[in-house]
């Protein structure tokens, strides 16, 4: 047994796609375990869940950040400022009877060719009775100086100048993330340089103070971009990472052990048993496995576990049965276990100790090549809105491309990022597995 | 004389031979159709059971029946008479008598025969929320409209998938070693995903990226008056699903093609032939093609039913009005009756394409016709 596996590993240096294949899924691996060290299950499933306003400063729909190295016309990032930060800070002057003047000024360069897609402030204030006040106020490179809102502010205040039709009004129609931005020379460009932000504030009470944020929102964000609810696909790439292996070996290892064990029992015992399994067989291959995945999904439950146990009851009578009793056929008519038979060996021995080893060197390379079939079946699942409830998963991202027209808005990104890594993942098992095969499989070898 | 006789008796022999060699096809075809309606039957039973684990079978057919009834009492003018309170009342009185008759306070066990018979005569009810495009809310009705698109693009898809992955392995066996044999074997690992995944990237690439062809759909709208023009725009819908449909099996069913052929044109009979001079047209045929088809056909009815499972992402994908697309539209808007029809559905649609793949398994299997056991 050793022998052959340590043999069947000096093999494997021979083929290139059994390297490459292995290449891929140790990448996948530490990917994986980067992932769940990284992300812990429950900071991924509060994140992807979008609970507590986590992504209020990342903008919507917005493709990588990296995609500035194939651009000409550099499309921005999101820029955030804050008063709490000390880049920026309060400048407090006390008028007295309570009465304080609390100003901040937000400075930044914009050096991008393209306009932001929203602007916002977001003020956090503590008063008992009086609201502070905060009038805002643009002041461009140029030096011109645009009123833009008096905002009376509550404990949490969300002002979003994009949607502001004052603003828009005052700037002559244009929306105010174009307005604010464009050179008035030629309205369809930017004006590069520093822009400023000026918030003038009144607290009108003991112990009253405000704090404000302003966001910028890009175009670009983080390393795979953002989807429809401002989150970030990078959580959900990382963390489907471990999903699809788990999902994919899981299935593969479970349903293909316990079927060579019913193929073993099968032939071993032959008469009743191999007859009901033979049967069983026989209404597992009608059983259509996703419309019956579909209705636990609606039914019952959308875990992916409860989904994995189903997949591997419904795997372990499924075809591979059919093989492995042909197999055991043939290992059944050998000397060595006639002559284990002589000596006495009951029924269990003869099945674990010589029937079974005799099989795994062909059992390895069928599961390797079965788990890109489950990854897919995960995707697949989720593709049809049937995925897990809580976790981010490839095929959930997919499912969420699909359900706001990714491929019609042009969002090209949100499919291909899942999508590479699928294909990655049933490369790597496929490509491992076709090689294996050919080691393990001696009819196969040199052809 | 004698001559004459001897080839009446030989000819007699041959016709006895080919009538019993018949007689042996139709019996097998006849016990394998017997094992699959069986089966059919005990697979149909188990999703009832699946279905029913929650209750929902027993709460469609109850609500089924108020249904009924309320819009009975509606269009009855005496009830108009009544206050809203002995409506009511009357109308509960009415659904439990109702369901007394209908058996629905029996046992489930005792009930679930009677699911299990309306199962297989596909008399699944009426439709939550679906409707037929005709109006009807029968959900055979509404079946009936989506087999057609179905069946129309998965055995296309099909057909072309077997002949050509027949016929790329039959290349690859004759220019074994060659680059393209190398490619194809390079290429197989990619068949490990779905039909839907490419039909994504097709989408992508032709439809969103070149504009070339039709995101989805099976005819352009509007829809052409004519029934010519009618049948070029489903052909024009069907060019993108059936190329991800025959590319996500073709390079991994070439590859298993090929080693099979290649494993039997070692068998020593081959190398008799080889002796014996026949050119390798002949060989091909005779003996490489004819005692592989049988493990050939095995082989694609597993792939058959892998595609039938991932008909539904696939017509999803390319939003083809058939079953699977029925399907999803079910599962988004939880329409229960339709949902177990389905089921239903794609099990008898397996088990049909089983048969199928059986009766020419019988006739390219000499084991059957000349009565040597059957599969196994």
């Amino acid at each position: 047994m050793k022998a052959t596996l340590s043999n069947a590993f000096r093999q494997m240096r021979r083929y290139p796609s059994a390297v490459v294949g292995s290449i891929i899924i140790l990448f996948l691996v530490f990917m994986a375990i980067y992932a769940v060290v990284a992300i812990p299950y429950s900071e991924a499933v509060r994140l992807w869940r979008g609970a507590d306003n986590v992504w209020m400063e990342t903008p919507r729909n917005a493709a990588p950040a990296w995609f500035n190295l194939f651009y000409r016309e550099k499309q921005p990032v999101t820029i955030v400022m804050r008063t709490t930060d000390e880049s920026s800070p309060k400048t407090i002057v006390d008028l007295g009877d309570g009465v304080a003047t609390s100003d901040f000024v937000f400075e930044f360069d914009y050096e991008y060719d393209g306009f932001p897609t929203e602007m916002s402030v977001f003020f956090n204030a503590t008063y008992t009775a009086a609201r502070p006040n905060v009038a805002l106020k643009w002041i461009t490179p140029d030096g011109r100086e645009i009123q833009i809102a008096d905002v009376s502010v509550r404990t949490n205040e969300n002002y979003s100048i994009s949607q502001d039709t004052r603003v828009t009004r005052r700037l002559g129609g244009v929306v105010p993330e174009r307005g604010l931005f464009a050179d008035p020379a030629n309205p369809n460009k930017v004006l590069k340089g520093t822009y400023k932000l000026v918030g003038e504030g009144l607290v009108f009470e003991e112990g009253s103070s405000v704090d404000a944020s302003m966001v910028i929102y890009g175009k670009l964000h983080g390393l795979a971009g953002t989807d429809h609810r401002r989150r970030d696909i990078t959580i959900a790439l990382l963390w489907g990472t471990p999903v699809a292996l788990a999902f994919g070996l899981v299935a593969a290892v479970g349903s293909s052990i316990a079927t060579m064990f019913l193929g073993a029992a099968s032939v071993w015992f032959g008469g009743w048993i191999d007859w009901l399994i033979r049967r069983i067989n026989e209404v597992v291959m009608i059983l259509p496995l996703l419309p019956i995945l579909i209705m636990v999904g609606l039914f019952y439950s959308r875990s992916i576990w409860v989904m994995l146990s189903i997949v591997i009851l419904l795997g372990i009578f499924g075809s591979g049965i059919l093989s492995y009793r042909a197999m055991f056929l043939q290992v059944r008519e050998s000397g060595y276990i006639d002559a284990a038979r002589a000596y006495g060996a009951g029924s269990g021995r003869i099945i674990f100790r010589y029937m079974i080893p005799k099989i795994i060197p062909t059992l390895i390379p069928g599961f390797v090549t079965q788990v890109p079939a489950f990854v897919f079946l995960e995707a697949t699942l989720s593709v049809l809105g049937l995925g897990d409830p809580v976790l981010p998963t490839w095929g959930k991202l997919l499912n969420d491309a699909q359900g706001n027209g990714a491929l019609l808005n042009g969002y090209f990104y949100w499919v291909l990022e899942p999508a590479f890594l699928l294909m990655l993942a049933g490369l790597g098992f496929a490509m491992l597995g076709f090689a294996l095969d050919r080691i393990f499989n001696p009819r196969l070898r040199g052809i | 004389m004698q001559n004459i006789e001897t080839a009446q008796g030989q000819s007699t022999v041959k016709r006895q031979r080919r009538m019993s060699s018949l007689n042996r096809v139709l019996k097998y075809v006849l016990v394998r159709g017997l094992t699959l309606l069986v089966t059919v039957t005990i697979g149909v039973y188990l999703a009832i059971l699946i279905a029913n684990g929650g209750g929902y079978v027993d709460e469609m057919r109850k609500g089924q029946i108020r249904e009924s009834i309320s819009i009975q009492m509606a269009g009855n003018p005496e009830n108009a008479f009544l206050t809203l309170q002995e409506r009511r009342e009357l109308e509960e009185s009415m659904v439990n008598t109702q369901i007394q008759q209908l058996g629905l306070h029996r046992p489930f066990a005792v009930r679930s025969f009677e699911y299990l018979w309306n199962g297989l005569t596909l008399d699944l009810g009426r439709a939550d929320y679906l409707l037929s495009d005709s109006g009807s809310r029968q959900v055979r009705a509404i079946l009936g409209e989506r087999l057609g698109p179905t069946l129309i693009l998965m055995a296309t898809g099909q057909l072309i998938l077997f002949f050509s992955s027949l016929a790329l392995g039959l290349v690859l066996s004759r220019r074994y070693g060659s680059f393209l044999d190398k490619l194809i074997i390079a290429l197989a690992p990619t068949s490990s995903a779905p039909a839907w995944f490419y039909g994504m990237f097709f989408i992508l690439i032709f439809s969103a990226v070149l504009g070339w062809l039709p995101f989805g759909g099976m005819v352009g709208a509007p829809p052409p008056q004519s029934t010519f023009w009618r049948i070029m725009s489903t052909l024009k819908h069907m060019i993108l699903p059936i190329a991800a449909l025959v590319l996500s099996r073709l390079f991994s069913g070439a590859y298993s093609r090929r080693t099979f052929f290649l494993i039997y044109s070692s068998e020593d009979y081959v190398e008799m032939a080889k002796a014996k001079g026949l050119n390798d047209r002949e060989i091909e045929r005779r003996y490489v093609l004819r005692p592989t088809l049988p493990t050939i056909i095995t082989s694609f009815m597993l792939t058959i039913i892998g595609l039938w499972t991932g008909a539904i992402v696939f017509e999803t994908v390319f939003n083809w009005p058939g079953i699977g697309r029925l399907t999803q539209q079910a599962i988004n808007m939880f329409d229960t009756p339709v949902i177990v029809a389905t089921t239903v559905i794609y099990a008898y649609l397996l088990a049909a394409t089983i048969f199928l793949l059986d009766i020419i398994y019988a006739l390219v299997d000499p084991r059957v016709k000349i009565g040597g056991g059957g599969r196994s």
